[in-house]
């Protein structure tokens, strides 16, 4: 009988986290046996802190869930609680929540691209030693992120953690006068992002595709970032206020993070890749135009060049900033009155990884008596181990060092929460 | 409930002599460099500038572009005592690795060093005070050790200003 060779694969402690992940795959035999990612994401906790707060204070409080996409939290909890009121925010004021959401796109898309992202295609350790080989890309990716930070300030009072938003809308609407010099960095940023689509487009990519069910938000007439029905391409087409009959959270006992998935069907992606492919026929000309040129579509199934479709969606969100800002129109008021009343409130929104899911319960007085957040990482969980599998799977042969790396690539592909810390990852590979 | 009429300082202009201090008013003792701020803003000469940032690097590097010198101050966790102050000259050596361990930068100050010293944006005399935190929990108070640490920090860093100011 042939000796039986086990080796793992894992990493123990994610730095510079809030809270801890790690990873852990086992090969046995030759054969991939068990992976294992295991998040230990605060969203929980913070939605036993919403408990007792006022409805005003869910934008606010979750908003600090994150520092990377914050007015995810912010738009998806400002929906759910006017859903309970029984107010639409719309025309100029919603537009200025688009607008605000393409700033932390940018930012968010812009980071991982080239910082995050980019290092592992060319053989870096980190952006640092891109930055020595190439300065003068990073230096124009800082200035696209910055562009993100700047449309940020403007709209949000705060380039992190925006301070201006409320639930009926806004403390203030930004003057006319004050988003006109946002012009300028917009048209600049989006040639910037068309020339990451260019970069990414001519990157190495390893030979992977999945058959993913892909989940995202659709509204007719409008890429999928603040509002939307739920959808997928297999069929699924439902309202926000449905989430909970078709999607499932289950405790997995390697993990404090629970795991999502759709009930009776299994894992699904949700993120660029699903939106892309989802919402392609919604995308700008030039932004479809772009994607065409890098060789990616609609049918695009290779997570690994999701790289070059969040350059796609830095063109589009730089494009419909400029849009926004050329229609914008200084409201009469900033906010929408509402009062509080009882009831049960849904919204979701497109984070710059996925959908992320908010319902809060509320009483008379607008006291949260219960609310509950599924962030895109804990949705994309399952794939990702999948995904961590099937990679392996057909790199059984390489040496260890590169399959680590090849493992840690897979996970930034999704661009979790934790990849805040996926560049210190500590992984070990074990042979027995 | 926020009063948002126009509720930030305006970019950086030109100011030769920055500080710069870094932290999250949430995280406990994470908030310790914007107390220096507090301290350090009533008692300085309207020429310096100081800033405060959350930490995230393009932000940073924003903060001190165009300085000729730059204070920085954020929170430390390196397993010294709490309220232990580090006082690091990385205008040509890299932060210690380990150092900001704890910090909840996704891209932390240390990379932000790098990145702006690999791109020449980073200015000739940049100083980092790390003032080490015991607790970063979600919503605590400074630590009465890293509160105590906080004046002294400030005293130093206008001691070097002066001094920088006073050899121009």
């Amino acid at each position: 009988m042939p000796e039986r060779r086990t080796k793992t694969i894992r990493t123990d402690y994610l730095a510079r986290v809030e809270g801890e992940g790690a990873m852990q795959v086992t090969i046995d035999g030759g054969e991939v046996s068990d992976v294992k990612l295991k998040i230990y994401e605060p969203p929980r906790f913070f939605e036993a802190f919403l408990r007792g707060r006022a409805f005003t204070e869910a934008p606010d409080i979750t908003a600090r869930i994150c520092g990377i996409c914050p007015v995810a939290y912010q738009m998806s909890a400002v929906r759910a609680m006017e859903q309970i009121c029984g107010v639409e925010v719309d025309g100029q004021l919603r537009a200025l929540r688009r607008l605000l959401y393409c700033g932390e796109w940018i930012e968010s898309h812009a980071l991982h691209v080239f910082m995050l992202h980019l290092p592992d295609f060319l053989g870096f350790e980190s952006a640092i030693e891109v930055a020595r080989e190439q300065p003068e890309l990073v230096s124009r990716a800082l200035e696209l992120k910055k562009t993100g930070n700047d449309l940020m300030t403007v709209v949000g009072g705060r380039e992190v953690h925006p301070i201006n938003v409320r639930v009926g809308g806004w403390y203030r609407a930004p003057r006319k006068r004050e988003l006109a010099p946002l012009r300028e960095k917009l048209e600049r940023a989006r040639e910037i992002a068309l020339e990451a689509v260019r970069v990414t487009a001519g990157l190495d990519f390893p030979d992977y595709e999945q058959d993913y069910e892909l989940v995202a938000l659709s509204q007719p007439g409008q890429y999928p970032i603040d509002r939307g029905r739920i959808v997928s391409n297999r069929g699924l087409d439902i309202a926000v206020s449905e989430y909970d009959e078709h999607f499932v959270e289950e405790h997995v006992e390697w993990s404090n993070a629970l795991h999502s998935s759709l009930r009776e069907r299994g894992s699904y992606l949700c993120g660029p890749l699903a939106r892309f492919a989802l919402g392609y026929d919604e995308l700008s000309p030039l932004a479809r135009e772009a994607a065409g040129e890098a060789g990616v579509g609609p049918d695009e199934r290779n997570p690994f060049r999701s790289i070059v479709v969040r350059s796609v969606e830095l063109v589009y969100a730089a494009d419909e900033a400029l849009r926004l800002i050329a229609e914008y129109e200084e409201p009469d008021a900033p906010a929408v009155e509402l009062e509080p009343r009882a009831g049960v409130g849904f919204g979701c929104t497109e984070a710059p990884r996925g959908i992320l899911y908010h319902r809060y319960r509320i009483d008379d007085e607008g006291t949260i008596l219960d609310a509950k957040i599924v962030p895109p990482t804990s949705q994309n969980q399952r794939t990702i181990e999948e995904d961590l599998r099937g990679v392996v799977e057909r790199s059984l042969d390489i040496p260890d060092q590169e399959l680590t790396l090849l493992c840690e690539q897979t996970i930034r592909n999704y661009d979790p929460c934790i990849s805040c810390a996926t560049h210190f990852l500590d992984l070990q590979v074990e042979r027995r | 409930m926020h009063l948002v009429r126009d509720p930030l300082p305006g970019p950086p202009g030109g100011a030769p002599l920055r500080v710069v201090c870094i932290g999250n008013r949430w995280r406990g003792d994470d908030a310790a460099g914007l107390e220096v701020a507090g301290l350090l803003r009533e008692t300085l000469p309207a020429k310096v500038q100081v800033l405060e940032r959350e930490g995230e690097p393009t932000a940073l590097m924003s903060a001190w572009d165009g300085a000729e010198a730059v204070w920085l101050v954020d929170a430390v966790s390196s397993g010294a005592e709490a309220g232990a102050v580090h006082r690091l000259d990385v205008s040509e050596e890299p932060l210690p690795a380990g150092l900001f361990r704890a910090s909840t930068h996704h891209f932390g100050l240390a990379d932000a060093i790098e990145l702006a010293r690999a791109l020449g944006r980073l200015p000739e005399h940049t100083i980092v005070y790390g003032i080490e935190g015991a607790r970063f929990t979600a919503g605590g108070e400074l630590t009465p050790e890293v509160a105590a640490a906080v004046p002294g920090v400030a005293a130093s860093i206008r001691r070097e200003l002066g001094e920088c100011t006073s050899r121009r």
